[in-house]
């Protein structure tokens, strides 16, 4: 097959940043998690976990609590606003001041007409959510200590508020606070420190359960306003609750990182008063779980580590597939890096920053597991801060490396990047055309003379790049109706094909030639995660969150023979088990049969011309390959060649 | 082994204002073991009631007179006698209030002590040696006096002995740094004088101690330097002469007690009994450099039997009476029980060697090598009481026996009150306390048993073995007793629970247990556990045919086909009559159920190779094949199946199965090299061996593997950047 040499990077310091808060919308099977920077990303639970959206943060907004509204989504935090997301366009949509200082909860009832916000100055603050807005309706009576947390009753008449050292039952209707329940504080030198509830929970049948930072989940009679029951779990803060929708099931998350469920079950087979129990420990974290979202067949945790985990409740689901098996999500599900390959230059993209690197130089040649002796160090060329309060969304990097743009939710950015000798000139392209203002993904042609930026109801702008000026060529229009985002662009070698994939999964192909759509490819029901075009057959590669590999034919505009071969045989369930979507495909100029791609832990060699792995074959057979004499390998081999050596975030 | 049990205040002290001294002079027994009269040093005579720790009367002297030496009191005329002012006799009764209006009577020489031992008649020692007894001295008060010192020549301790009939005093002297010791012996007197040899130079006796046993008298003295020499001296021999000339005292070192730093300067050691001494003001040797403690020390064997911390300042004064010590502390005369009971080489290794292991076990029970050398305990205490047993005893009311009763009872009561009593007692005290008696208990009854061959109670016996407060040297009789009763239950519990079963022993049971017939065996009801063992493995099906241990059950089948067939049916046993078509003969047990487990008892003893070999000898070649044929069945077993379902449960380790054998080969293979029977047996036995030499050597082989694997391992450093060449096939 052949030997590669390859760059091992280890220098991209890429730190995500802690959960804060979670909310999972049980309608659409979408959980939203806001992190500590003030991005908040939307994960598609129904197709494999897929981080299909990322709202970036903006410096002056820390997200504390976030809450699903049907489809809609809004967050509140300690800069005292009221945010709701667009998330067509991925970004804040608007933001309503609540005037009460930092909100630390926001809650909305099961009808979603309202709003509720508990704020730093112990009010309780109703905002009625409209068509368009939210608008703020009254206040409840003002407490003396902050409100830490909201509960609604799922009637909506009453609402539970979690406070410092007790908790309070309001009126929905009045306003009037019917019910106060004294927490009881730590033992010991804690003893002098006031208690925080920082979770409450109001089921249906008036139950009210509490976590606080004594350690506590208490069970409560929400009409006698009576403890029934207090189950010390840890020594530090019960951080985060969450109920299961059919209330039978609770989950509390500890800042020791672990999530203890309980359950209503009788204590004795056959009784009928039921108690709740605690039944399990789930310890996935090394820090802090600041949030928590119960879903029907699994515990979902996030916080300080910032890694979401998804943890199958093994009574809910069948053992020993997919669905039972623990997941967690470490990293996006995107590129953060771009490569130029003739220049050899990475561009890292932070949320705050973007890195430029030349890759270093080896010399000779060595034998396989070598490593070479670097000639040149990798240096780095340019530091760039982002301007403005908003976080970087996407970057783009030119084959050539002469061209770096970044953008926000709010501006573009292009830069003229010049290399004489060991200076880098930098210089910004100052008047770019109004349309590119807000975009979601960059992307330049091979030859560097235009850049592709893809904006609102999927369209794509293209600008037109000469050595001082950026002209607005055209806009790129798909002929369906889509609202959503394109999230992946890619530009084919020869110049002539641009392929976009957005998030209601459709794949639009563009000839640049004639600046119009060529042909849209039929959409399949996950997401697309990697899109590439062929240099030299002009086939277009998708692979999708489901890990399904495609191979379209853009010229007789149905899937290739290889492709139908691949779905008539299935993929292999080692390659369909895998949990992080491949990010990026690429093809080696020396073998036209090779596609190479990589996720997370591996990067896959295809070899077309080889035949594909059957249910039985090893997968995972380079081992196997390695140790057998070169006549057999023939026998063995197949199309799949997968590396695990290098956790692999970029290939080229 | 010898204990230290909870002390108690007998009375508060007024120690010199420089704590030099105690404030007491002396404290001697009264009318019995628990009363005892306590001279201060001044003025008072104090009568206390040792278990209740009160006092029961007081006599004190005038003003500015006082007491030479501590005040006796003499049993056959319920009187009490002390010495004030140096010549001034007094002698008082108990009823007597005022010491003044008491009888005096002054003699013509300073005296230096009253003696009298408890039934005997008081002795006055005069400060120039001279003796006479209280009778005949108050005969004549004024009666003079002879001088037995020479100038210079002052007493430093005295004492009293009756030895048979005789009355001794032994006192000490010292003149110019040399020590002398006198033996005067009364009616008729004779007087002998022996020299002290010397310590290094400048260092004198801290304490004596005199015991009187087996027709010598012992004399024990401790220097500063923490040795104790003991000088033995025969009542017999003493010349009738007057020996003016003093003798050299021969002496032998018995304890080099540890000092810590600098000499000891308040200490004093006594001799408890043949084995035991008590010392009091020496460092203990596990707690640092602190003098403050009271010891036992086994003398036999050099160990610290038992110690315990003294608060405040140790005059090195100690007395002893009756299994009590007494001792002045700080501000206190403190009251501490003990007991010395005979010891064994298992019990004397002592709590010095023990230290480590001590707080792991809760019962102090019988050190066994193991702990000693591994630091562990195989086997969980098996006599952890239940709350209910420890309620019942409290609740308890009817008046039980003491220990001492106990021991009485046994040597003439009945068999069933014997039962009785002993159960009794075991219930009601904590096992930790009853350790020592349950010694004695056991020897008790083995030596009733033996002498009378109608008493047997093998309930108590194995109730007692069951407390592990036993070993074999406490009581060696008792495994051939049980093996002399058929008792196989109490045997195996011995063999369980003793650590120190001589071989000879062990080959006395293994050769009872194999000629045993099986309905014997059968009979006996035996430890559950290791029958259910044995219940398991022997109704175990011929499992999968697997390749496990490095031994394959197909190839030794194809290894000796002739040896299946030679081997199989020559030996005529039992379970040979019951062997099925299906199994093997080599699968089927060669004995019985009980027998086995028995068997598998004495194959999980210690011993050692040398020991036991020539033991092994002795058994008969019948016994030999039959046993043999039992280990290769046991090895078979373990080789066939996996064994992890049996941990917890006791049995032998394929290792000691495989020592056993090699044990009994070695043995007896000439003797079976001519035997036709075990032709096969050996046969099998030597494809055992190749198995296991095959097992080793893939062993070795996975060995050198793993060793390559972890060479490898060493991991490269991958910094931050590196260009590395991978090959994909």
């Amino acid at each position: 097959m052949g030997e590669f040499k390859v760059h091992r990077v280890r220098f991209f310091d890429y730190m995500p940043s802690a959960i804060r808060a979670m909310a999972f919308n049980r309608q659409s099977e979408r959980l939203a998690v806001a992190r500590a920077d003030g991005a908040v990303e939307i994960f598609n639970f129904s197709d494999n976990y897929f981080q299909e959206k990322v709202i970036p943060g903006q410096d002056s907004r820390a997200v504390e609590a976030l809450c699903w509204v049907d489809q809609r989504l809004f967050s509140g935090g300690l800069n005292g606003e009221i945010t709701e997301y667009d998330l067509e366009n991925l970004k804040p949509r608007y933001t309503v001041a609540a005037y009460g200082g930092p909100i630390w909860t926001i809650s909305s009832n099961n009808q979603g007409t309202m709003l509720a916000l508990g704020c730093e100055d112990g009010t309780v603050k109703m905002f009625e959510v409209l068509a368009e807005k939210v608008q703020f309706q009254r206040n409840f009576d003002r407490q003396k200590g902050r409100i830490i947390s909201l509960s609604w009753h799922p009637s909506g008449t009453l609402i539970a508020a979690g406070m410092m050292d007790m908790i309070r039952v309001f009126d929905a209707e009045t306003g009037h606070a019917t019910h106060r329940l004294l927490v009881e504080r730590g033992v010991g030198a804690s003893k002098s420190r006031e208690v925080v509830v920082w979770s409450v929970a109001f089921l249906s049948d008036h139950t009210i359960i509490s976590g606080d930072s004594a350690g506590k989940v208490q069970i409560w009679d929400g009409v006698t306003g009576t403890l029934l029951r207090t189950h010390l779990v840890t020594k530090w803060d019960v951080l985060a609750l969450s109920v299961s929708q059919d209330q039978s099931s609770l989950v509390a998350g500890t800042s020791e990182g672990t999530v203890i469920q309980f359950q209503l079950i009788s204590s004795t087979v056959g009784q009928q008063d039921k108690e709740w129990v605690r039944t399990r420990t789930f310890k996935n974290h090394s820090h802090d779980v600041r949030a928590l979202a119960h879903t029907e067949t699994a515990v979902v945790s996030g916080g300080m580590d910032t890694q979401l985990v998804v943890r199958p409740l093994l009574d809910k689901v069948e053992k020993n597939t997919q669905e039972s098996s623990l997941r967690k999500i470490v990293f996006p599900h995107r590129s953060l890096v771009c490569c130029a390959k003739k220049a050899g230059l990475l561009l890292f993209q932070f949320p705050e920053h973007l890195e430029l690197w030349r890759l270093g130089e080896s010399e000779g040649h060595g034998k396989p597991g070598d490593s070479l002796t670097v000639k040149t160090k990798p240096e780095k060329l340019i530091q760039l801060k982002r301007k403005g309060e908003d976080h970087i969304c996407c970057s783009a990097l030119s084959p050539c490396g002469g061209w770096m743009a970044y953008s926000t939710v709010s501006s573009v950015r292009l830069y003229r990047l010049q290399y004489n000798n060991n200076n880098i000139g930098i210089t910004k392209v100052s008047r770019l055309p109004k349309d590119l203002c807000s975009v979601h993904q960059l992307c330049f042609s091979s030859d560097s003379s235009k850049l592709f930026a893809s904006s609102s109801h999927s369209s794509v702008i293209v600008v037109a790049l000469n050595q001082q000026e950026c002209t607005y060529l055209h806009t790129l229009k798909p002929k369906s109706s889509s609202r959503q985002p394109v999230h992946l662009l890619f530009a084919s070698e020869d110049g002539k094909w641009l392929a976009t994939a957005n998030t209601d999964c459709e794949i639009h192909i563009y000839n640049l030639d004639k600046l119009k759509l060529h042909c849209t490819v039929p959409v399949y029901s996950s997401y697309p995660t990697a899109i590439a075009i062929h240099p030299l057959t002009s086939n277009l590669v998708v692979v999708h969150a489901d890990q399904q590999i495609f191979e379209y034919s853009l010229e007789k505009k149905e899937y290739t023979e290889w492709s139908r071969k691949l779905q008539k045989l299935g993929l292999h369930s080692l390659w369909l088990e895998r949990d992080t979507p491949v990010t990026h495909i690429t093809f080696n100029s020396r073998n036209p049969a090779h596609i190479i791609l990589h996720d997370m832990f591996m990067f896959c060699i295809i070899d077309q011309s080889l035949p594909l792995p059957e249910a039985k074959t090893l997968l995972y057979n380079q081992m196997t390959l390695r140790s057998v004499p070169e006549p057999e390998r023939i026998r063995h081999s197949h199309a799949f060649k997968i590396c695990k050596n290098f956790q692999v975030w970029s290939s080229h | 082994m010898a204990a230290l049990y909870e002390g108690y205040t007998l009375c508060g002290l007024v120690p010199a204002q420089n704590l030099s001294h105690s404030g007491i002079q002396g404290i001697e027994q009264e009318r019995d073991s628990d009363h005892v009269v306590v001279t201060d040093s001044t003025r008072s005579v104090t009568l206390y009631k040792v278990s209740d720790q009160k006092p029961l009367g007081s006599w004190t002297v005038k003003q500015g007179q006082s007491l030479v030496c501590s005040a006796v009191f003499n049993s056959q005329t319920k009187e009490y006698v002390a010495v004030s002012d140096n010549r001034v006799i007094r002698i008082w009764k108990e009823e007597d209030i005022l010491l003044d209006k008491a009888f005096k009577a002054t003699v013509s020489s300073d005296v230096w002590r009253v003696h009298c031992v408890h039934g005997g008649e008081p002795v006055v020692l005069f400060q120039r040696g001279a003796v006479r007894l209280l009778d005949s001295l108050l005969s004549a008060p004024q009666q003079p006096i002879e001088e037995i010192l020479v100038q210079e020549e002052a007493i430093r301790w005295s004492t009293n002995i009756v030895a048979e009939t005789q009355q001794f005093v032994i006192f000490t002297t010292e003149q110019k740094g040399d020590h002398f010791l006198y033996l005067q012996r009364l009616n008729p007197n004779t007087l002998q004088r022996y020299r002290l040899e010397r310590e290094e130079p400048g260092l004198g006796p801290l304490s004596f101690s005199a015991s009187y046993r087996d027709k010598h008298i012992h004399l024990l003295y401790l220097y500063p330097n923490g040795h104790v020499y003991q000088s033995v001296v025969s009542v017999r021999g003493l010349g009738t002469e007057e020996g003016t000339q003093a003798l050299p005292l021969p002496r032998s070192l018995l304890l080099s007690l540890p000092v810590g730093e600098g000499l000891l300067e308040a200490a004093s050691a006594m001799v408890l009994d043949e084995a035991h001494v008590a010392v009091v003001g020496v460092p203990h040797p596990s707690a640092g450099a602190g003098k403050d403690f009271l010891c036992i020390w086994n003398t036999n064997f050099q160990t610290l039997q038992a110690g315990k911390e003294m608060a405040g300042k140790i005059y090195g004064q100690l007395w002893c009476y009756s299994n009590k010590l007494f001792i002045p502390h700080g501000k206190t005369l403190s009251v501490i029980p003990f007991v010395c009971p005979k010891s064994s080489l298992a019990s004397a290794l002592g709590k010095l060697k023990q230290a480590k292991t001590e707080e792991s076990k809760a019962p102090a029970s019988v050190p066994s090598w193991n702990n000693i050398l591994h630091g562990e305990k195989a086997q969980p205490s098996r006599t952890v009481e239940t709350r209910k047993t420890r309620m019942s005893r409290k609740t308890q009311s009817t008046p039980s026996l003491t220990t001492d009763q106990v021991l009485e009872l046994i040597k003439t009561a009945p068999v069933e009150d014997v039962e009785k009593e002993v159960e009794g007692l075991l219930s009601r005290s904590d096992i930790q306390d009853l350790q020592p008696s349950v010694g004695q208990l056991v020897s008790v009854l083995v030596s009733r048993s033996l002498t009378d061959p109608a008493f047997y109670t093998p309930s108590t016996l194995a109730q007692l073995v069951h407390t592990q407060c036993l070993c074999h040297s406490v009581c060696p009789d008792l495994v051939l007793l049980a093996l002399e009763k058929k008792d196989y239950f109490l045997c195996q519990l011995c063999l369980q629970f003793f650590p120190d079963i001589p071989e000879a022993v062990t080959c006395a049971c293994l050769k009872a247990f194999i000629s045993m017939p099986d309905t014997d065996a059968e009979k006996a009801s035996l430890d559950p556990d290791s029958v259910s063992f044995m219940e398991t493995l022997i109704s175990r099906e011929r499992g999968q045919v697997g390749l496990q241990n490095g031994f394959s059950p197909t190839s030794y089948d194809e290894d000796r086909s002739d040896a299946l067939s030679g081997g199989g049916d020559v030996i005529k046993t039992g379970a040979e009559d019951k062997k099925t078509t299906t199994a093997p003969s080599e699968l089927i047990c060669p004995m019985g159920l009980h027998k086995a487990v028995l068997l598998n008892e004495v194959l999980q003893t210690a011993y050692s190779d040398n020991f036991l070999l020539p033991h092994l000898k002795d058994l008969s070649s019948q016994h030999v094949v039959l046993f043999l044929q039992y280990l290769q069945f046991l090895y078979l077993k373990y080789s066939q199946d996996a064994f992890p379902q049996m941990h917890g449960l006791r049995s032998p380790s394929l290792t000691q199965i495989m020592d056993w054998v090699c044990l009994v080969l070695d043995a007896h293979f000439t003797v079976l090299v001519m035997t036709p029977e075990a032709k096969g047996l050996l046969l099998n036995l030597h494809s055992f061996v190749k198995s296991q030499v095959r097992l080793v050597s893939e062993l070795g082989k996975i060995e050198g593997s793993l060793q390559e694997l972890n060479k490898m391992k060493v991991n490269k450093d991958v910094g931050q950047y590196s260009i590395e060449i991978i090959e994909l096939f």
